[in-house]
């Protein structure tokens, strides 16, 4: 049988597609704040305002879309052995182990730049480390993955309670958290990075781990397209019985991937707990786990396109907030409505112009085709 | 003009910038076997697909005895006298024959009324046509010759006066397959009106009276089957002369290079594959195993490769040990000089999400030719694999287009160059050519048939019975896991035959 349907040239298929599903979703979107008996145009005008309007918003903007893009390609590199770990919430805030146990022990006698090196790799270590086991699970006992990754996320919560109330928790103290870090345990800003386009951070936590998720990203292009782990991965997300055939060994390929999902997971808590909080909280993490497989969905999984989708949920976390803050009848569940309209239509009904789309350019190429033949003759 | 049955006026049919069907013009005539030939993508399946209603031409008209219809789905194609049986059975295959053909016709919403009904219409149609068949079998406990006769009365019990007939014989023997012919030939006689459609020319010469062929989405001749001979048809499918037999020379072989000993698999519910399989290829010979497809050769090929697990037998490749039931590696296999070209390219042989120098790669990834350290070396593989596609004629030339893309010839040449340029001492290639347009074929023949005179091994399964004989030098015949005797290729198609449906192999037995 013939494909059936042609090749879209690259700007249609990751950008027209893609902006027109996004623009689907905010008009449905504003079809709901019409029934709450809003206007629909002064939700835009603050979503967009509250996340762009000032250095300071696009500074928690970017802030939100850091958390997002860790968490976004550690969904994605699953994704690209066929794995689908949606336990990156879990492993973020286990994760968040190594980022306080770095800080509690060097933050008082080491600059930042020393304990920053370790905080990652101890996040890492501790979020590969919680999705290893599942990983194992998985390789060597057959259970799935999408079953035990959403179960440890529960076992790492309680995990986390006990350990914030019982072990890093300061003497004396009533709230469930570590005690705060000294300068050595608190991550600079950007601001230098904003005032080159002339803005101001203010009290925005936007931080150097930024540029560490930029790093992550191309750090994962890498990975998936330039080495022989990442085509061994693809193989198998694609074929499990071409992987076969090919000798690629499942169970060893199950374990790293996951390994490194879970590590990427765990890098997230950095944001938030050296660049926001300087002490590590109970759920700090705050859905930013689930949030990430809606990012690596509307991504494809690939870096080039989960940076945009991490800063377009960093748009509706911190112009959602705006909109919950000026216009009180939207509640912020509307916001998880509209972050939900966004995932319904850039996700799962990513085809649904698709046809349209392409029979529109098939038309076009004819006509193009026809041209050419006219003038050659 | 009566006596047309079937007219189609200038259909025209894009997916997006495929042009699947140019101004295609035919007539069927009434009480006719009509043939359509033509390699995999002339268009012939979405010719019949606009036919029966699953697809809507873009353009043109079709006439159903002489009056223009618009067939929108299936149901009115149903309606104007139009059945359709698939090449992929659509059978439930937990409801019994008579619940089969009742689905979508059951007449009212209380079966048992229709039930009575069906039954007695069913009784007269296998008197009319001679299509017996038990209507209270299960699907799944038929043979696919049966099963396919059910499909034949689906489309009679809807009233069916023109049949489209989609790859029928693809899986059946070639008993069951005379015996489709002979069953075609009483439908004929009873005057339905029969479109038959298939890229065995064999089977064109036999039954039609007239054939029309396809090419790249047009209609390129309509021939009188009696006028007409294979070479004519094969050289209008292709659009230039086709060397249907392959030229080789007297085999020479050499050492054993492949031993199989008692090879025995059982599937995970336990049920035996293979049975007990024994023999030998040596260098610079092809030995073909013949079977139906189901019958063992598939998983006797896969545990040679070291892809699934044998229950116990001995496997020597290049007088060495592999360890086949227990801890298999293919990669260690292939780093011992066996290739494995598998019969599923679109699962098993390729990714077809990869580009093509990926897939020129998949289980050679490992060579350090490919590789800096860790990383790809993506200019040394795509060097490879332009070498590879400027060497197998593999089209369109690109090394970065994805594999999806490619003919289903071009994407079995990627997997034969991948395969034969390691240059292995045995090769094992199922189902060479399936899927695979003519031209193709005839370069797929001469590369194996160079693999034995270059003193490879080869080790080759084919459904295609006049494919394992006219490559073959000692054919191999399978049957429900055991090889039930060895023939020389010039055995007839006869002797084979019966030996693929088991006759002759269990008096063999039994002697």
């Amino acid at each position: 049988m013939s494909t059936p349907y042609a090749k879209l040239p690259g700007w249609v298929e990751y950008g027209l597609i893609p902006l027109t599903n996004l623009a689907v979703a905010f008009l449905v979107a504003g079809l709901v704040v019409l029934l709450v008996g809003e206007n629909p145009f002064e939700a835009a005008y603050h979503l967009i305002n509250g996340a762009f309007g000032r250095g300071e918003y696009i500074g928690f903007t970017l802030y939100y879309a850091t958390t997002f893009i860790f968490t976004g390609l550690a969904v994605a590199v699953a994704f690209h052995a066929g794995l689908f770990n949606i336990g990156g919430e879990g492993q973020a805030y286990v994760g968040g182990i190594g980022v306080a146990l770095a800080c509690l022990w060097l933050d008082q006698v080491m600059p930042w730049y020393v304990v920053f090196p370790l905080a990652i790799l101890g996040s890492a270590f501790f979020g590969a480390l919680w999705a290893f086991l599942p990983g194992w699970l998985q390789a060597k006992r057959g259970s799935h993955i999408v079953i035990t990754t959403i179960m440890f996320n529960f076992i790492a919560s309680s995990l986390m309670v006990y350990l914030l109330t019982r072990v890093l928790k300061p003497l004396g103290s009533m709230a469930p958290q570590t005690r705060n870090f000294a300068e050595g345990g608190q991550l600079p800003k950007l601001d230098w990075l904003l005032s080159i386009f002339g803005l101001n951070v203010g009290t925005a936590p936007f931080n150097i781990s930024f540029l560490l998720a930029l790093a992550a990203a191309f750090g994962v292009w890498v990975l998936i397209w330039r080495t022989k782990l990442g085509y061994e991965m693809r193989t198998m997300g694609h074929s499990p019985s071409a992987a076969r055939y090919a000798g690629i060994r499942e169970s060893r390929i199950t374990v790293i991937t996951m390994m490194i999902s879970g590590g990427l997971a765990g890098m997230m808590a950095l944001n938030p707990i050296m660049g926001e909080q300087f002490r590590m909280q109970l759920d700090f993490v705050q859905g930013a786990g689930f949030v990430g497989i809606a990012v690596a969905l509307m991504g494809r999984s690939h870096p080039g396109g989960i940076i945009p989708a991490a800063i377009l949920f960093g748009v509706l976390y911190q112009g959602g907030a705006e909109i919950a803050f000026e216009m009180p009848s939207i509640s912020r569940d509307m916001i998880v409505i509209i972050q939900g309209l966004v995932i319904l239509f850039a996700g799962a009904l990513e085809n649904m112009f698709r046809p349209a789309i392409t029979r529109a350019f098939a038309m076009r190429g004819q006509r193009a085709a026809a041209v050419v033949q006219t003038k050659g003759a | 003009m009566d006596n047309i049955a079937i007219e189609l006026r200038g259909i025209d049919k894009s997916f997006g910038l495929v042009h699947a069907n140019k101004d295609i013009n035919l007539k069927v005539r009434k009480g006719t076997i009509h043939g359509i030939i033509g390699e995999n993508g002339a268009g012939k399946s979405t010719l019949m697909s606009i036919l029966y209603g699953f697809y809507q031409a873009d353009s043109g008209e079709i006439f159903v005895d002489g009056k223009p219809v618009s067939i929108r789905d299936p149901n009115t194609a149903i309606s104007v006298g139009i059945g359709m049986v698939h090449q992929h059975f659509m059978l439930v295959e937990n409801f019994t024959v008579l619940e089969n053909v009742m689905l979508g016709a059951e007449d009212s919403q209380i079966l048992n009324k229709g039930i009575a009904k069906a039954r007695q219409e069913l009784k007269r149609l296998e008197k009319e046509y001679a299509l017996e068949v038990n209507p209270d079998a299960l699907i799944e406990e038929l043979p696919v010759g049966l099963q396919q006769r059910v499909e034949i009365l689906k489309a009679l019990y809807r009233r069916a006066d023109i049949l489209i007939l989609d790859e029928p014989t693809g899986v059946l023997t070639p008993a069951e397959a005379d015996h489709l012919f002979r069953i075609l030939g009483q439908l004929k006689a009873q005057g339905k009106t029969i479109i038959l459609i298939t890229h065995k020319l064999r089977e064109i010469m036999a039954i039609t009276d007239e054939v029309s062929v396809m090419r790249r989405g047009e209609m390129v001749a309509t021939r009188t089957t009696r006028e007409t001979s294979v070479e004519e048809l094969a050289e209008l499918m292709v659009g230039r002369r086709v060397l249907l037999r392959v030229e080789k020379g007297e085999s020479s072989p050499g050492d054993v290079k492949l031993s199989v000993q008692g090879l025995t698999i059982k599937d995970s519910r336990g049920v035996t594959m293979v049975d007990d399989v024994s023999f030998e290829v040596r260098a610079g010979e092809i030995v073909g195993i013949a079977g139906v497809a189901g019958n063992g050769q598939s998983e006797l090929l896969e545990a040679i490769a070291g892809i699934r697990k044998a229950t116990s037998g001995t496997v020597l490749l290049n007088g060495k040990s592999v360890d086949v039931t227990g801890h298999r590696d293919p990669a260690e296999l292939r780093a011992r000089g066996l290739a494995h070209v598998p019969e599923d390219r679109h699962h098993v042989g390729l990714v077809l999400k990869f580009e093509e120098s990926e897939n020129s790669i998949l289980g050679y990834h490992h060579d350090p030719r490919y590789l800096n350290g860790a990383f790809l070396n993506i200019d040394a593989i795509r060097k490879d694999a332009e070498e590879k596609i400027a060497k197998y004629d593999i089209r369109p030339p690109n090394a970065r287009l994805k594999t999806a893309n490619f003919s289903g010839g071009n994407q079995q040449k990627i997997v034969l160059a991948r395969e034969m340029e390691r240059g292995p001492d045995v090769l094992i290639i199922g189902q060479p050519t399936r899927g695979v347009d003519v031209g193709a074929i005839e370069f797929i023949h001469k590369r194996i048939i160079e693999m034995r005179d270059q003193g490879k091994a080869v080790l080759l399964v084919s459904v295609e019975l006049d494919e394992i004989r006219s490559l073959s030098d000692r054919i191999l015949v399978m049957f429900a896991g055991r090889v039930v005797g060895e023939r020389s290729p010039e055995a007839t198609e006869g002797e084979l035959g019966l030996l693929m449906a088991g006759v002759e192999g269990r008096k063999e037995a039994a002697e």
